[in-house]
């Protein structure tokens, strides 16, 4: 194929993908990150992103569905412009990881996986992502916030609802 | 962003250049990094493993499997080229140590990877972070850039006949994949299930080449033990665990934080001196010492207990990622249980069935059990299930599973039996998804 013309990719992140292939000892190891990627700019692994990802590292669109089923962080229809991963493993349970996650559920009326009906946001019960620490934590999109308290849910919203209002609806922007 | 904390029994190695700016290149040059990586390469492997067997540094992940020996395991000739591999897919419940490392240092990856090259010929090195890192991999990706940018990676590293290339490489969310041949099959664009050992990965590793796979704590050790030397590093430990160790305290206790303390420091102390005690004053419960996958302490097992791998295999747990998790006394341990075997259910990525089933039959006994719905029969059941997954799995995960729950029972029996009979939690908080009788 010839992914200038035929690409459901933006230009930049094709010309990243011409790269990712020729980055390794085999063009098969650039399957994870491409997926990543791929759904960061797309919003979700559409058949179509699927189909190119299969085309550019030359497997079957059945092998890279295969490999996208196993990562839990790969998703097959859209989340929200900013999806709300709520961790609740151990270390955030013990400083109210649930306190958190249900002042979510409560303020966006939505529950594990759902999007809300503006599809700015979505939320989801996460395992841990490694901020044990400095608990509970949460991740919107890749961004984390830590030391939460369900106090500070609305004012989290407000902010990313903003950005949301600037920035237009484009994943990822 | 996560909160640096400091304690006067700290020994800062691994952690002596976090919060100075060390990810910009020049910082890190002028702070005295690179400078080992230099002196392994006039020095050459057979100097390098010397030092790190001397040094008694152990595997950081987990196992604890001495480096300098894993290291002198892969054969000197190989018709396929040879890999550095660093695991930086830190998915452990209570563990966010590599978190810190890449934040704050992450040209002591590069560097201890570049040394890990050295020492077993290896020309390629990869650095793999979980998918949720995307932070700290565009960190490290910077450093890489800077560190081609040098000379420092590329054809000719520091200017000499030798080649190292390092790639960095971003997961997509999986806890299996920090399973070392998990990890190589993920790297090599598949499902992340783990493959049967022997071979190991010293000989047959990543695209069939001899490989060296080390978490990232051990990588970003590595230059400052070739700083120190081996026995300096290997004196501030104790016995047969060199160093330092990087334990990240989390739960209930007033100064949660990852410190920097020498092996074999007394457990006690770090839950009531280094962070501060119990949160509210309340009382202890029980202590995680090592991450999610190791069973739980009591208060009276921790009293004397030096935290290095053999103390804590002799009390019967294990010392894991270093992940200490203290749990005060309004905790309801089989909620805690069934949150931890939740965990491990939801990440089986059930290649084997004892694992694939056990921790979907402990996670569905546990939720009935704990919603009030259990039988006096489930707590031996639970036991029986779990006992019955041990070293019965391809790779450790089964028993990661297992092993906490067994803890779990035979430890807090009372506290399963206090469930039974429809009573209500004991220790009921808003929100616990309780199962109603239809």
């Amino acid at each position: 194929m010839s992914p200038e013309t035929m690409s459901v990719f933006s230009p930049r992140l094709a010309a990243r993908f011409d790269a990712l292939v020729e980055k390794y000892p085999v063009k098969r190891s650039a399957l994870v990150p491409m997926l990543l990627y791929a759904q960061d700019e797309v919003g979700y692994l559409s058949d179509a992103v699927i189909a190119e990802v299969a085309a550019r590292i030359g497997i079957t669109e059945l092998d890279v569905r295969s490999v996208a089923t196993y990562y839990s962080m790969l998703r097959f229809k859209p989340a929200g412009r900013y999806n709300i991963q709520v961790c609740t493993n151990i270390s955030c349970m013990l400083r109210g990881g649930y306190d958190i996650y249900d002042r979510f559920q409560e303020e966006l009326g939505i529950a594990h996986k759902g999007v809300t009906q503006d599809g700015v946001f979505s939320l989801e019960e996460v395992e841990c992502i490694g901020a044990c620490c400095w608990a509970p934590a949460i991740q919107v999109n890749y961004d984390f916030h830590d030391g939460l308290t369900p106090e500070q849910v609305p004012a989290i919203l407000a902010d990313y609802r903003g950005k949301a209002e600037t920035k237009g609806k484009t994943p990822n922007a | 962003m996560p909160k640096l904390v400091s304690h006067p029994d700290e020994v800062k190695i691994v952690t002596s250049r976090f919060g100075m700016g060390a990810a910009n290149i020049d910082r890190y040059i002028e702070l005295g990094g690179y400078a080992s990586a230099k002196t392994c390469l006039q020095k050459g492997p057979e100097w390098i493993i010397d030092v790190m067997k001397a040094s008694g540094l152990r595997g950081r992940g987990g196992a604890g499997f001495p480096t300098g020996m894993k290291w002198s395991f892969v054969p000197k000739q190989s018709a396929k080229p040879k890999y550095v591999l660093v695991n930086g897919d830190e998915s452990e419940p209570g563990t966010c140590k590599d978190h810190l490392i890449f934040l704050h240092d992450p040209h002591a990856v590069i560097e201890g990877t570049i040394i890990a090259g050295l020492a077993i010929g290896a020309k390629t090195g990869f650095i793999y972070l979980r998918g949720e890192y995307r932070y700290l991999l565009e960190i490290m990706e910077k450093a890489v850039a800077d560190a081609y940018a040098k000379g420092i990676l590329g054809k000719n590293i520091f200017g000499s006949e030798t080649e190292f290339q390092v790639i960095t490489q971003s997961g997509a969310g999986a806890y299996e994949v920090g399973e070392e041949s998990a990890l190589m099959e993920s790297l090599e664009g598949k499902r992340g299930v783990p493959r049967i050992k022997p071979p190991f990965p010293a000989v047959v590793g990543l695209y069939g080449g001899p490989t060296v796979i080390n978490n990232a704590e051990t990588i970003a050790t590595v230059p400052h033990v070739i700083e120190m030397g081996g026995e300096a590093y290997a004196a501030v430990g104790s016995p047969r665990n060199g160093g330092t160790r990087l334990f990240g305290v989390s739960g209930h206790v007033e100064r949660p934080g990852v410190y920097e303390l020498p092996m074999g420091y007394n457990l006690k102390k770090i839950v009531y001196d280094v962070a501060g005690g119990v949160r509210g004053g309340r009382k202890l419960k029980a202590v995680v010492p090592g991450g999610s996958s190791t069973p739980v302490l009591l208060p009276d097992e921790i009293e004397n207990l030096g935290m290095d791998f053999d103390q804590v295999g002799k009390a019967g747990s294990m010392l894991g990622s270093g992940g200490v998790v203290v749990i005060d006394d309004q905790t309801c341990m089989v909620e805690f249980a069934l949150r931890t075997i939740s965990f491990y259910q939801h990440e089986s990525c059930g290649w084997c069935i004892p694992c694939r089933e056990g921790t979907d039959w402990l996670k569905k006994t546990l939720t009935r059990f704990h919603a009030g719905f259990g039988e006096a029969k489930d707590i031996d059941n639970i036991q029986y299930l779990a006992e019955n997954m041990m070293g019965r799995t391809f790779c450790p995960l089964g028993d990661a599973a297992a092993m906490p729950t067994i803890a779990f029972v035979k430890k807090f029996r009372q506290e399963f039996e206090d469930h039974l009979n429809g009573k209500p939690c004991p220790y009921a908080r808003q929100g616990v998804p309780q199962l109603t009788v239809v």
